[in-house]
């Protein structure tokens, strides 16, 4: 008996325990009356300091929170922001802001030219160990600063008054407002982070200077805002209340979004998508990005180093019809160039055999293969690397058949761990082909062409021509905005011409959204402020 | 009985400092940095980072750092989560995952041992069968496949329940996972409790009392449940353990922010210290639950106290 007391005591002691836990971690309902919107985030932000993170995920919440110089709208175009209004010096390489007069941070002090240079300063700061260190290359001496050469002070920002800053940049940017959106440029209360120190990014002590604040983070759960009665264009914010809700697994959003838990999803899971395509075809929301699929070769070692016709054959004997239709299958779009369509003021190039039919392509793929001196008796063997996941491994079976099919060729699908792909791509020692991706960090095709230089340490395949660089250097030089164009699609034109990667598909964005929201507009930033949305009707 | 606990605590020592030097070669010896990505950095600017989180010394000076904290209370600053230290983290997710836990755990205790004694009173009756087939099958599904049907069941079709631990503020929230976690664990208590206390009240012991013609109710409570829960008790201590590690897959799936997802984040993106850190911990909860069970042990059962 005194057992089955004893177990009781312990077991009553437990549930008491557990119940007081619970009681404690229980957030405050908020308000009635408010409009409260939930959207998920496929991974938790690293951080929601503006100079250091780097996801998707982190820079998603930041545009929330923050504010730079310029932003864009709910449909993608670039506007003033906390800068009325910029005026740009004849030889491209002064710009010179001038911040709004109402603009406020969250505890009333006033937005200054100065916070700018702070949090410039602060990116290229080798102490803040930056990420986007390195988007700032072109301002004056930035670079020598990240490598800790020179000191912070010297870099070229200037706050000529409270609201005038004035940006000197070593050559032509034509990008730089594009630059001037992305949160890592965002502004820096420099009280502020001297109080807090490293945790002043933290709910109650973040500072914000957009349309909300940060009220509450709860690693691995939510991260929940609130409006920001002190931004300057509060009284065109509609939603109250944003929580950010982390969702790692896909299948779990997408029942979450069923259960009226969601009213925007960060993506759509591959499982089911012709079903849930039926099902919420006035939701689904299917937009181009700026993001290419891609196999790479390694180009430092044989078969594939100086080969660019057995590289061509291998890229033109895949269907990439078949892989968007049957493989991806949500709408990705067939990828016959580097750069992705839409960009602005670009028009990419194609690869040259995209005109002809896919059997055109497999004769014309099946000769070079032969000239290359492969054949049926003496086939191209290969190992074809991709990080282990169902739609990566999906793609490279069915690659690895065309290739199989066409040519006779016999790749060997290895799959890697994500971190362990990332370490062999830049080792390039055990690579042959492998699978990897590029995003655009802003609206211009130097995003995605400035990491095929030689120099360019995101270049996976090693690829090194000199007429490509060349292409490029010229383009940076370039202040005439068509002439620059003109040079880069002909550096695109180099790069496809040597095959050095083999584009597969261009992205797209998928996110199920309520009837609810109101304002989310496709754009191919795949941006969605939570300050233009907007909810039907207040819960 | 103190000094006893005492022993087994310092004789922990050395194991746990095991535990962080494996858990620290093996984070170290996995391919990839925590700072890799798609988006390779310009080498001056991985120098700063690698400056600034101490992995540009030499790793010997790194695991010395490491001890040195620890031996502080300190675990370092988490990679993946940059504006939080591991400390923090884990003291912030571990009375989640504990009171999930303990929440399954109890459930599974009353449930699994009451289903067990009328399993065994009506041994091999057809409440015996049903019992025992619903124990089997609660132990074979595996609870990634339980978790997504209750969700399916409860949250989606019915909406009785959330979908997500940030789907509601009250405790509903934690209904579908303590269910899930626990069903397992129940089906596992059930058949020992069964099996067990067959066993006993076949004993001499058991014969004795019957014959001085003590009622089935009372031989039960006073005399057989006792020595039938020893081996029932055995099993909590290896139990807890599974329903902290088993959390993870729950947490991940209601989206919990516990210490098994921490656990996975981490080593997915090469968090050495957040990986290190729980490990450590992990390993310490072990530990310490074994003692506490071996304590519990001695209080139920006097042979072993006399020993």
């Amino acid at each position: 008996m005194k057992t089955i007391r004893q177990l009781l005591v312990i077991t009553v002691s437990l549930a008491l325990f557990a119940f007081a836990v619970s009681s404690c971690s229980k957030r405050e309902d908020s308000q009635a009356g408010q409009s409260i919107i939930n959207r998920a985030l496929s991974t938790e932000p690293e951080s929601l300091d503006p100079q250091k993170s780097r996801s998707v995920q982190a820079l998603d919440v930041l545009r929330d929170i923050g504010e730079g110089l310029v932003a864009y709208s709910a449909s993608g175009e670039l506007i003033a922001a906390t800068a009325v209004s910029w005026d740009i010096s004849e030889d491209g390489l002064t710009y010179t802001f001038h911040v709004r007069r109402g603009a406020r941070w969250s505890n009333g002090d006033p937005v200054m030219a100065q916070d700018f240079v702070s949090g410039l300063r602060r990116l290229v700061d080798p102490q803040t160990a930056a990420f986007y260190a390195a988007e700032l290359a072109n301002v004056v001496n930035a670079a020598a600063i990240v490598a800790g050469d020179m000191p912070v002070t010297a870099l070229g920002v200037e706050a000529v008054d409270d609201a005038t800053l004035v940006i000197s940049l070593l050559r032509p940017t034509p990008y730089l407002l594009s630059l001037l959106t992305h949160p890592s440029t965002f502004p820096a209360h420099s009280d502020s982070i001297a109080e807090h120190g490293d945790s002043f990014a933290r709910a109650g002590k973040l500072l914000s200077n957009g349309a909300y604040v940060l009220v509450d983070w709860q690693p691995g759960s939510i991260i929940e805002l609130r409006r920001n009665e002190q931004y300057w264009n509060n009284a065109n914010t509609a939603i109250d209340v944003v929580r950010h809700h982390i969702v790692t697994q896909e299948m779990a959003e997408v029942n979450r979004y069923r259960a009226g838990e969601l009213h925007t999803t960060s993506t759509v899971p591959p499982d089911n998508f012709d079903q849930l395509r039926v099902e919420y075809a006035d939701e689904l929301h299917i937009a181009p990005t700026l993001g290419v699929y891609y196999y790479g070769f390694n180009l430092t070692k044989p078969p594939f180093k100086d080969n660019p016709a057995l590289r061509r054959a291998l890229s033109m004997a895949i269907d990439r019809e078949v892989l968007v239709e049957a493989i991806t299958g949500r709408g990705e779009a067939p990828a016959y160039s580097w750069v992705p369509p839409g960009i602005e003021n670009y028009e990419p190039p194609k690869l040259s055999y995209a005109d002809l039919s896919q059997d055109e392509r497999n004769a014309l793929a099946r000769s070079l293969y032969k000239e290359a001196g492969y054949s049926d008796a003496n086939p191209l063997q290969f190992e074809l690397r991709y990080n282990t996941s169902d739609t990566q491994q999906r793609i490279a079976l069915a690659v690895q058949a065309m290739w199989r099919d066409v040519l006779g060729a016999e790749a060997t699908p290895v799959n890697v761990e994500f971190q362990v792909l990332l370490d062999q791509m830049r080792d390039a020692e055990v690579t042959e082909v492998f699978r990897s991706s590029w995003f655009g960090d802003y609206n211009d095709a130097n995003t995605f062409l400035a990491i095929m230089q030689s120099d360019s340490p995101g270049n996976m395949p090693r690829y090194a021509n000199e007429e490509y660089d060349t292409l490029m250097k010229s383009a940076a030089e370039q202040l005439d905005l068509d002439r620059r164009r003109l040079y880069l699609e002909e550096a695109e034109r180099v790069l496809l011409a040597d095959h050095a990667v083999i584009p597969l598909y261009f992205y797209v964005s998928k996110h199920l959204v309520s009837p609810e929201v109101g304002g989310w507009e496709d754009n191919i930033l795949n941006y969605h402020y939570s300050q233009y949305l907007s909810l039907d009707a207040a819960e | 009985m103190l000094r006893y606990a005492l022993r087994r605590l310092l004789g922990a020592v050395p194991t746990l400092f095991l535990v962080i030097v494996l858990a620290f070669l093996l984070v170290h010896a996995a391919p990839g940095g925590p700072f890799d990505d798609q988006r390779v950095l310009p080498a001056e600017i991985e120098a700063n980072i690698a400056a600034a989180y101490h992995l540009d010394e030499p790793l010997v000076v790194q695991f010395l750092r490491y001890v040195g904290g620890v031996l502080r209370g300190d675990f370092g600053p988490s990679f993946s989560y940059r504006d939080y230290t591991v400390s923090e983290l884990i003291g912030r997710s571990f009375p989640i995952s504990l009171q999930l836990g303990a929440l399954a755990m109890l459930l599974a205790a009353i449930v699994g041992v009451g289903t067990g004694i009328v399993a065994a009173l009506r041994q091999n009756s057809p409440l015996d069968k049903v019992v025992m087939g619903f124990a089997m099958t609660g132990i074979s599904i595996p609870v990634f496949v339980i978790a997504p049907l209750l969700v399916l069941l409860f949250a989606v079709k019915l909406q009785w329940l959330p979908a997500s631990w940030t789907g509601s503020q009250g405790a509903s929230r934690l209904l579908l996972p303590v269910i899930s976690l626990a069903l397992p664990q129940i089906a596992y208590v059930a058949r020992l409790t069964r099996a067990s206390l067959i066993d006993v009240l076949s004993s001499d012991f058991i014969r004795t009392a019957r014959a001085q013609g003590l009622g089935t109710t009372s031989i039960i409570r006073y005399h057989a449940l006792k020595p039938a829960m020893l081996p029932v008790l055995s099993y909590l201590g290896p139990a807890v353990a599974a329903v902290l590690t088993g959390s993870v897959v729950v947490e991940e799936i209601f989206g919990i922010p516990g210490l098994g997802q921490l656990f996975v984040r981490g080593s997915l993106n090469r968090d050495y210290t957040l990986v290190l850190g729980v490990v450590v911990f992990y390993a310490s909860l072990i530990v310490l639950f074994n003692l506490v069970v071996d304590l519990l042990y001695g209080v139920i059962d006097p042979r072993i106290r006399q020993r």
